[in-house]
C-alpha cells in the first residue's frame, strides 16, 4: 500500500450548495497533504468525509487501506482527527479528557493514563492537567485537542486548521510538534489558509476553491505557478492602468491582474530588483505616476488572486463555477 | 479485532463516566440533582400537604405525596439525557466520539446510565428529606427497595424517549422546552398528587391509565404508603389493581421502541 489517503471524485450538496464538486486526492504513506483554500471552499467536509463523520453523495475513498463507507469502524481505528473547532468537554479536566479518549480507543487502563500524562508533557499543559478545560485558554484547548487526536498513535492524522487561532508562539510549537509526528512516519492531512504553513509543512499542497481542486503541486511549483515574486503598482490615475498593464506585461512571466477599484496592477515576475528599475523606467518614460510601487512575495491572497481571479476574503460571495484559469505560461 | 460485547459495555462504562463526573462540575447539574429534589418535597409536603386537610391531618397527606414526587423527580433526571446529548451535538464531542473506535451505541447507552446514577442520588436525597418530614416506610426493606428500583427502571425508559428527542432537536434549550411541555402533564395529570376520584371525567381515565399514576402507585404500596381509609388513591381499572406488572409492560414497551429508534437517530442526524 503507495497511498494512505486516496479519494475519488468526491462530491457533497447542502440544498442548493455543493459544497464538494468532484475532488480527487492522493496522499502517499508517510508524507503530508496540506489542502489550502478559503472560508467556504470545502476543507473541513473533505476532512469530515475522510474521517467517517460524513457520507458523500458521490465519490469514494480509501484510508489506511480502508474504505471510508464501508468499513468506517476499521478506518477510525487508523485515524486521529483534530476538528476546526476544538472539541474538549469542557467540565472534564485535560487530563480526564485524553483518558477518556485512550479507553475508547481501547488502549486499557494503564496505557490510557500513561499516554495521557506523556501528552500532557509533550504539549505543555502538565501545570493544567487537572483542571476542568472550562478554565483553559484557547491555544490550551486547542493542544489539548490536538493531543486528543494522537492519543492512539494513529498512522494516519487529520487536522483541521490546527493553528488558528494560536500565537505565534503557540503556532511555532505546534509547527514543531508536527513536522516531529511526520519525522516518524505518521501521514498527515491538514487544512489551513495560511500559505506559509502549508509551505513549511507540506510535501504537497492542493488548493480548493468552491469545492473544486484549482491547482496542486508542492510549494515550489505552486508559488512559480503563481509567479514566485511579484511586481505590485499602484497607479493615481485609474484610467492609466491598461497603460500600465502593456507596458509591464511583457517584462513579467505571467500575465497581469488588475484591480481598477485600488487602482492596482500585478505582474508575476522573476528577476527582482532589476525588474523593478526596468519596470520604473518604462513608467517613467510615459510619465506614469504612480503612488506605489514595489516587489512582492506571493501570498495566499495572491495565489487565489491569480488561480481564481477573485480575491480570497470576497469567495464566498462568488457563485461557483468559475472556469479553472490557464496561468503559467 | 473487531467490536466485541465488552466493548460495547466498556464504552458505555467509560462514557457514562464522564457524564457522572459533570453531575459534580456542572452547577446546573448539582443543583438539579440535589437542591432541587430537596425543595420539591419540602414545597409540595407543607405547601400542598398543608392545603390538602385530609382526616389524618398533614401528616397522611405527606406520606401519600412522597411516592408522587419520587415519581415525578426521577421522570424529570430522565430529561439530562436529551438536553446533555444536544449540548454534545453542538459541542463538536459528538463527533469525537464517533472519529473514535468505540462501539457506536454506548453514546447513548452511556448517557442512558448516567441518569439512572442520577436518579439514584436524587432518590437518595429525596428520601433522607422525606425522613426528616415525616416520611416513614412501612413495609419490608425488600419491598422498600423494590419500590426504588421500579422507579428507576421506568424512569429509564424515559430516558430513552429523550435520547431521542436530544437527537431529533438541535439544542439543549429546545430539548428542555419540548420536554417540559410533554412530562408536566403526565406528570400531573395522575395519582401523583391528587387522589384520583377528585379528578373530573376524561381526565380520569386519562390518569388510571397513565404509567405515571401506576409507577407511582406501585411505589406507594411497595412502601407501604397507603393510609387505612385513605382516598382512592387507585381504582378499578387493571392498571391500578397491578401497577407494578402495569409499569413494567410499559417500561419494555417503550425500551422496545426508543432503544432502536434512539439509535438510528443518532446515526442519521450525526451524518449530516
Ligand atoms: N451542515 C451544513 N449545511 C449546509 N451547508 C453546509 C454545511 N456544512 C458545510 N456547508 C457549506 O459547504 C461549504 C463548504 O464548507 P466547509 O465547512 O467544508 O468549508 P471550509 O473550507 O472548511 O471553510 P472554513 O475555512 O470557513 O472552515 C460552505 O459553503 C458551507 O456553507
Ligand atoms: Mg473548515
Amino acid at each position: 500500500m503507495t497511498d494512505a489517503i486516496s479519494a475519488q471524485g468526491l462530491v457533497k450538496r447542502y440544498g442548493k450548495v455543493t459544497a464538494l464538486d468532484g475532488v480527487d486526492l492522493t496522499v502517499p504513506t508517510g508524507t503530508v497533504l496540506a489542502l489550502l483554500g478559503p472560508n467556504g471552499a470545502g476543507k473541513t467536509t473533505v476532512v469530515r468525509i475522510l474521517a467517517t463523520l460524513l457520507r458523500p453523495d458521490e465519490g469514494q475513498a480509501e484510508v489506511a487501506g480502508m474504505d471510508v463507507l464501508a468499513d468506517p469502524a476499521g478506518v477510525r481505528r487508523k485515524i486521529g482527527l483534530s476538528g476546526q473547532y476544538a472539541a474538549v468537554d469542557e467540565y472534564l479536566t485535560g487530563f480526564e479528557n485524553l483518558d477518556m479518549i485512550g479507553r475508547l480507543y481501547h488502549l486499557g487502563r494503564r496505557a490510557s493514563r500513561e499516554r495521557s500524562r506523556e501528552l500532557l508533557a509533550q504539549f505543555r499543559l502538565e501545570d493544567a492537567a487537572d483542571r476542568p478545560a472550562r478554565t483553559y485558554s484557547g491555544g490550551m484547548r486547542r493542544r489539548l485537542d490536538l493531543a486528543g487526536a494522537l492519543v492512539a498513535d494513529p498512522p494516519v492524522l487529520f487536522l483541521d486548521e490546527p493553528t488558528t487561532g494560536l500565537d505565534p508562539r503557540g503556532r511555532t510549537e505546534m509547527w514543531e510538534v508536527i513536522q516531529t509526528l511526520v519525522s516518524r512516519g505518521t501521514t498527515l492531512l491538514l487544512t489551513t489558509q495560511y500559505l506559509e504553513e502549508a509551505d513549511l509543512l507540506a510535501d504537497k499542497i492542493v488548493v480548493i476553491d468552491h469545492g473544486r481542486i484549482i491547482a496542486q503541486g508542492t510549494s515550489d511549483e505552486l508559488k512559480s505557478q503563481v509567479g514566485g515574486e511579484r511586481l505590485e503598482i499602484t497607479v493615481t490615475d485609474t484610467n492609466r492602468l491598461t497603460e500600465a498593464r502593456d507596458l509591464l506585461e511583457p517584462l513579467g512571466i505571467g500575465r497581469a491582474t488588475l484591480d481598477h477599484q485600488h487602482r492596482t496592477l500585478l505582474v508575476p515576475v522573476s528577476g527582482g530588483a532589476s525588474v523593478l528599475t526596468e519596470a520604473l523606467r518604462r513608467l517613467d518614460s510615459v510619465d506614469l505616476r504612480l503612488d506605489d510601487v514595489g516587489l512582492r512575495r506571493p501570498t495566499l491572497d495572491d495565489v487565489f488572486l491569480i488561480l481564481t481571479g477573485h480575491a480570497a476574503a470576497e469567495s464566498d460571495d462568488v457563485p461557483s463555477g468559475a472556469p479553472q484559469q490557464e496561468v503559467a505560461r | 479485532m473487531s467490536l466485541t460485547i465488552p466493548h460495547v459495555i466498556t464504552d458505555a462504562h467509560v462514557v457514562a463516566k464522564r457524564n457522572i463526573i459533570k453531575i459534580k462540575r456542572v452547577p446546573d447539574l448539582l443543583v438539579f440533582t440535589t437542591l432541587s429534589p430537596i425543595m420539591f418535597v419540602l414545597l409540595f409536603s407543607f405547601v400542598f400537604g398543608g392545603a390538602i386537610d385530609q382526616e389524618g391531618g398533614g401528616a397522611a397527606y405527606r406520606e401519600f405525596l412522597i411516592a408522587g414526587i419520587f415519581a415525578q423527580t426521577v421522570i424529570f433526571g430522565a430529561t439530562i439525557t436529551g438536553a446533555g446529548l444536544a449540548e454534545d451535538v453542538k459541542k463538536g464531542i459528538i463527533d469525537r466520539f464517533r472519529s473514535l473506535p468505540m462501539a457506536p451505541s454506548a453514546v447513548l447507552t452511556g448517557r442512558t446510565l448516567s441518569d439512572v446514577v442520577n436518579n439514584i442520588i436524587v432518590l437518595i436525597v429525596m428520601s433522607l428529606t422525606g425522613l426528616l418530614v415525616g416520611w416513614r416506610i412501612r413495609s419490608t426493606p425488600l419491598e422498600a427497595l423494590a419500590g426504588f428500583a421500579l422507579l428507576l427502571v421506568f424512569a429509564y425508559a424515559i430516558s430513552w424517549i429523550m435520547a431521542w428527542i436530544g437527537m431529533l432537536v438541535p439544542s439543549p434549550e429546545v430539548v428542555n422546552n419540548a420536554s417540559f411541555i410533554v412530562i408536566f402533564p403526565i406528570t400531573f395529570v395522575a395519582n401523583t398528587f391528587v387522589p384520583l376520584a377528585t379528578l373530573p371525567e376524561p381526565l380520569r381515565t386519562f390518569a388510571e391509565w397513565n404509567p405515571v399514576s401506576s409507577v407511582t402507585q406501585a411505589a406507594r404500596e411497595l412502601f407501604g404508603n397507603i393510609p387505612p381509609g385513605a382516598p382512592a388513591t387507585t381504582s378499578d381499572a387493571w392498571s391500578l389493581q397491578n401497577p407494578a406488572a402495569y409499569t413494567l409492560i410499559w417500561t419494555v414497551l417503550i425500551l422496545a421502541v426508543f432503544i432502536p429508534v434512539a439509535n438510528a437517530q443518532y446515526r442519521v442526524s450525526t451524518s449530516r
